[in-house]
């Protein structure tokens, strides 16, 4: 099935082309749903599609030969995965997986080329897209590098309760794996935030009690 | 309904490593997989996902602002 015309004129990629030109192609997308839990791509495979998420969320993610996992980055309905290695021909550099039922509009790295060969004004579309990737990459180096593992936890937090768009459900394993920590430690800190009264662990939900003081927290702690 | 952990029944071995460390009592294990028969006691510590050694049990939390 082609994709939907309104997903394809509200995506950044294909801003600043005409409705008659968007509905040519979106016969080249096809869709395909996945099972929370299931993954999509592997590490190393070849970048054959590029991949756009319609509904639910997709975490990109590493893993080492010891088996930790680093997430670089959750996918969420709107943005696309898979790019770097359809652009550079290369093998995928992360692995990716559903978190939730997703569904997703695929092309294939040929037809993304014929796309952008036969609309180079979308050229500059994708300069953007890539940009704002890498902006997303160095501030997880600068994270990684220079905020202490509580500070990190914080800035998740605030992140994932953000209000804009609905934003999947975290284990704490997936946080240890944003963090770049063990999951023990997030235990941990999520006990030291509560003890602080920074948040509150109801069940299955994570309250923010005190917004200010976990910004406070991202800050202080880099 | 009370939301439970999710098993990824593919991943449970059935090894019982998380019935015999849920503090709640609330895990069995039925048929060779981990099952959550005492679900008023399950007050979702986490514990069960931290020492599954297959990856096979999610503690999945919303996070929200207050108010």
């Amino acid at each position: 099935m082609a994709a939907s015309i309104e997903f394809l004129q509200a995506s950044p990629y294909f801003a600043g082309m005409t409705e008659p030109e968007i509905e040519v192609i979106s016969g080249l997308f096809f869709q395909k749903t996945i099972e929370k839990g299931e993954k999509i791509t592997w590490q190393g495979d070849p970048g054959e599609a590029l991949y756009f998420v319609a509904s639910g969320a997709v975490k990109c993610f590493k893993t080492s030969p010891e088996g930790k996992e680093q997430i670089l980055q959750i996918v969420l309905p709107g943005n696309s995965f898979n790019d770097v290695a359809v652009f550079d021909g290369g093998l995928s550099p992360t692995s990716t997986e559903a978190m939730s039922l997703v569904n997703l509009y695929v092309i294939s790295r040929s037809d993304m080329g014929g796309i952008l060969t036969d609309h180079p004004k979308i050229m500059i579309n994708v300069i953007d897209i890539l940009s704002s990737k890498i902006r997303h990459l160095l501030e997880l180096v600068e994270d990684l590098s220079f905020r202490q593992v509580i500070g990190r936890i914080a800035r998740i937090l605030l992140e994932y309760a953000d209000g804009a768009g609905p934003k999947p459900k975290l284990t704490q394993h997936e946080m240890a794996a944003l963090a770049g920590t063990a999951r023990e430690v997030v235990g941990r800190s999520l006990k030291t935030l509560q003890g602080d009264g920074m948040i509150r662990m109801e069940r299955n939900r994570l309250v923010i009690a005190d917004k200010e003081a976990l910004s406070q927290m991202v800050n202080a702690h880099s | 309904m009370l939301e439970m952990p999710r098993v990824d029944l593919e991943k449970c071995t059935g090894c019982g490593t998380c019935a015999a460390a849920c503090h709640c009592g609330a895990i069995v294990i039925v048929e060779g997989k981990a099952t959550i028969i005492e679900t008023l006691k399950c007050g979702w510590c986490s514990v069960c996902e931290a020492v599954c050694p297959e990856g096979a049990l999610y503690c999945e939390f919303e996070i929200v602002i207050e108010g």
